[in-house]
């Protein structure tokens, strides 16, 4: 089972010193936080997508991979990427080189976005953002499995001949999470193309979350990727944790009553109560989180978010180290104790080149020579079939 | 389900929610809304039912209104308000008229709750006010909110000034609403709405105080989810284009 933090990228004011950090201290923030995630021990760090003040991640595949950079074994993923407003065909170029930079240690995770004024900045429209994410995900995934794509839809100019470069790693496609809160459709999507899915648990009481999963785990079955136990499903979660309970409610509650989102809402004794949000020791932590199997069965991936509502980056620091230290390594043990034999792991890049390849060599696509106008023809790479193509993509008999 | 205690078929048990937005104690907005639930009672007596009354006083729920107006989180209590409404045969509500309109309690109330949870649900609405200058807010405010949430009012409202607690045309306005809300509840209205017609109306995954939780796979957005292509440009995507 994968551990790790999900940052959504908030540039928050402090509310206790006052004081909102600027982007380039925000950004450097973020940087230490992943590097010290790895340090702890920790499996995953995730970044969100956002095209507005006061976010700053605007390109995640940049941060990505100086991260990925930076670090040896760290998971680098998205929390999430907007499948709607961005080009499913610059999402497949991004991340696969992002894949290519972190020598697969990378995934992503789509959503769609609940900002209605971003849509329309990117030429879209949020009423359609449902259709608009399934036909973006269908293309993206024909995008990273096929050389060449004759492609037309709804939404996106049409494509003739188009091949999205650089390949996969391998010829491995990145393994891809579906992050949805109550869309039964993006469930669907993953479950149908044996995908993961992943419950951002943040905000909503666990009855959704446990709906949702178990609705994507038969349709995993239903789709014939394995058993409803064996579908892939991630978590998110949230703590502040102190090494005694009383210390955690104190120093956190300033950062919770002004918290973006929920802020000024209910209570912090509330929240807890009706969501997955730990505010305690590490033991009420560990607790709590082991009770999440209960509802959704073993899954693969924990992400803890640990860093918003203008918590200073020591104290992002102290949460990362207490996780690596006190947390996780007790959830590993009883996650692993309590786990059905039959579910697998998390899908990595190696785990994905073995079930494709076995003991063989992977793929390397080798391009073709340029044919003199800077394109190939109609067999790209030098061990695709040639295929006899019109200047227009159309084959020919 | 409502017939476990019933003598015989036609006796039935009839659950009959009283939604208060009183804030004193006593309240007459509460006492307005039981005279309404007795005359209700007392009339079902007469006609071989009986009613079971759950009364919510949205007072108590004040603690817990700020977090679910805030991030849309329903605490413990709002959680039995909303399972008692989604159960109820009928609905009594009442209001003060604060100025000029429903209260804010009583308005944030219904504001929160699912779009779909009292779709054909029997309604009666009544509400209280200092003056009879107010008379006309249970009719120009209160019907368009339940008309919004595609209840079913009943014609005769019930609103009670101060002077109008001497009046005994109150009582048989009482009387009326109380009747009318009777015997839409034995009509079966609602049932067969929902029994019948629940799918043309709009729903989301969960809605509906958590009981709508039917998936339709056959939808032009679960053949896009699985592989498949919208129709081209310019035709409507059911579901999406279309109400």
């Amino acid at each position: 089972m994968q551990f790790g933090i999900f940052s959504v990228s908030d540039i928050t004011r402090d509310p206790v010193t006052g004081t909102t950090p600027s982007e380039a201290e925000r950004i450097d923030a973020v940087v230490r936080m992943a590097v010290k995630a790895e340090e702890a021990g920790l499996d995953v760090f995730a970044i969100g997508e956002h095209h507005n003040p006061p976010f700053f991640s605007s390109s995640p595949t940049t941060l990505l991979a100086h991260i990925a950079a930076l670090t040896t074994r760290l998971i680098v993923t998205t929390s999430t990427t907007l499948i709607t407003t961005n080009d499913p065909v610059r999402i497949a170029e991004e991340y696969a080189m992002l894949q290519h930079l972190s020598k697969g240690r990378m995934d992503l995770m789509l959503g769609r976005g609940n900002t209605a004024p971003v849509y329309p900045w990117f030429g879209q429209d949020i009423r359609q953002g449902l259709p608009l994410a399934l036909e973006h995900y269908n293309l993206l995934h024909r995008l990273w499995r096929e050389d060449v794509v004759d492609w037309e839809g709804h939404f996106r100019t049409p494509l003739q001949g188009f091949t999205s470069t650089p390949r996969p790693l391998d010829d491995v496609p990145p393994f891809v999470w579906h992050g949805s809160i109550r869309t039964p459709e993006i469930a669907e999507q993953a479950a149908y193309y044996g995908d993961g899915f992943f419950a951002n648990h943040i905000f909503w009481p666990k009855e959704h979350t446990q709906r949702m999963v178990e609705f994507y785990r038969q349709r995993f079955e239903h789709h014939g990727h394995g058993t409803a136990k064996q579908a892939i499903v991630g978590l998110g979660g949230q703590t502040y944790i102190a090494k005694n309970s009383q210390d955690a409610h104190e120093e956190f509650r300033p950062y919770f009553n002004e918290a973006p989102v929920y802020g000024n809402g209910p209570t912090m004794e509330q929240f807890t109560e009706m969501t997955p949000l730990t505010v305690g020791s590490p033991q009420e932590v560990i607790d709590k989180t082991l009770g999440f199997r209960d509802y959704v069965g073993d899954y693969q991936r924990q992400l803890f978010l640990v860093d918003h509502a203008g918590l200073p980056l020591d104290a992002v620091l102290d949460q990362i180290d207490l996780l690596g230290s006190e947390v996780v390594p007790v959830l590993r043990r009883e996650f692993a104790s309590l786990r059905d034999p039959e579910v697998p792991d998390a899908p990595t890049h190696a785990g994905l080149v073995k079930a494709k390849y076995g003991d063989a060599q992977p793929r390397q696509p080798r391009p073709n020579a340029n044919r003199g106008d800077n394109v190939t023809g109609g067999s790209p790479y030098q061990d695709s079939e040639a295929v006899a193509r019109s200047p227009f993509g159309e084959e020919l008999g | 389900m409502a017939d476990t205690e019933s003598n015989s078929a036609a006796s039935r048990t009839f659950r009959l929610a009283v939604v208060n937005a009183g804030i004193s104690d006593p309240s007459s907005t509460k006492l307005l809304a039981d005279r309404v639930a007795q005359a209700v009672s007392d009339l079902a007596t007469r006609r071989g039912h009986r009613v079971q009354v759950r009364t919510i006083d949205l007072r108590e729920l004040l603690p817990e209104l700020s977090g679910a107006l805030a991030s849309g989180l329903l605490g413990p209590k709002f959680t039995a308000a909303v399972d008692a409404l989604r159960e109820a045969d009928g609905v009594i509500a009442s209001t003060p008229v604060y100025k000029a309109g429903p209260s804010g309690l009583f308005d944030s109330f219904f504001q929160v709750l699912d779009n779909d949870l009292l779709i054909a649900k029997p309604i009666a609405l009544a509400a209280t006010a200092g003056t009879a200058r107010h008379a006309l807010v249970v009719d120009e405010q209160m019907r368009s909110l339940f008309a919004y949430l595609r209840a079913l009012s009943v014609p005769t409202s019930v609103f009670a000034s101060t002077e109008d607690w001497q009046d005994k045309s109150l009582g048989s306005r009482i009387d009326r609403a109380a009747f009318e809300l009777l015997l839409l509840m034995e009509s079966g209205f609602e049932r067969d709405v929902r029994g019948e017609s629940w799918r043309r109306y709009q729903h989301e995954y969960g809605s509906a105080g958590g009981s709508e939780l039917t998936i339709d796979l056959d939808t032009d957005l679960m053949r896009l989810a699985t592989g498949g292509s919208l129709k081209p440009t310019g035709s409507t995507i059911e579901g999406i284009d279309e109400d």
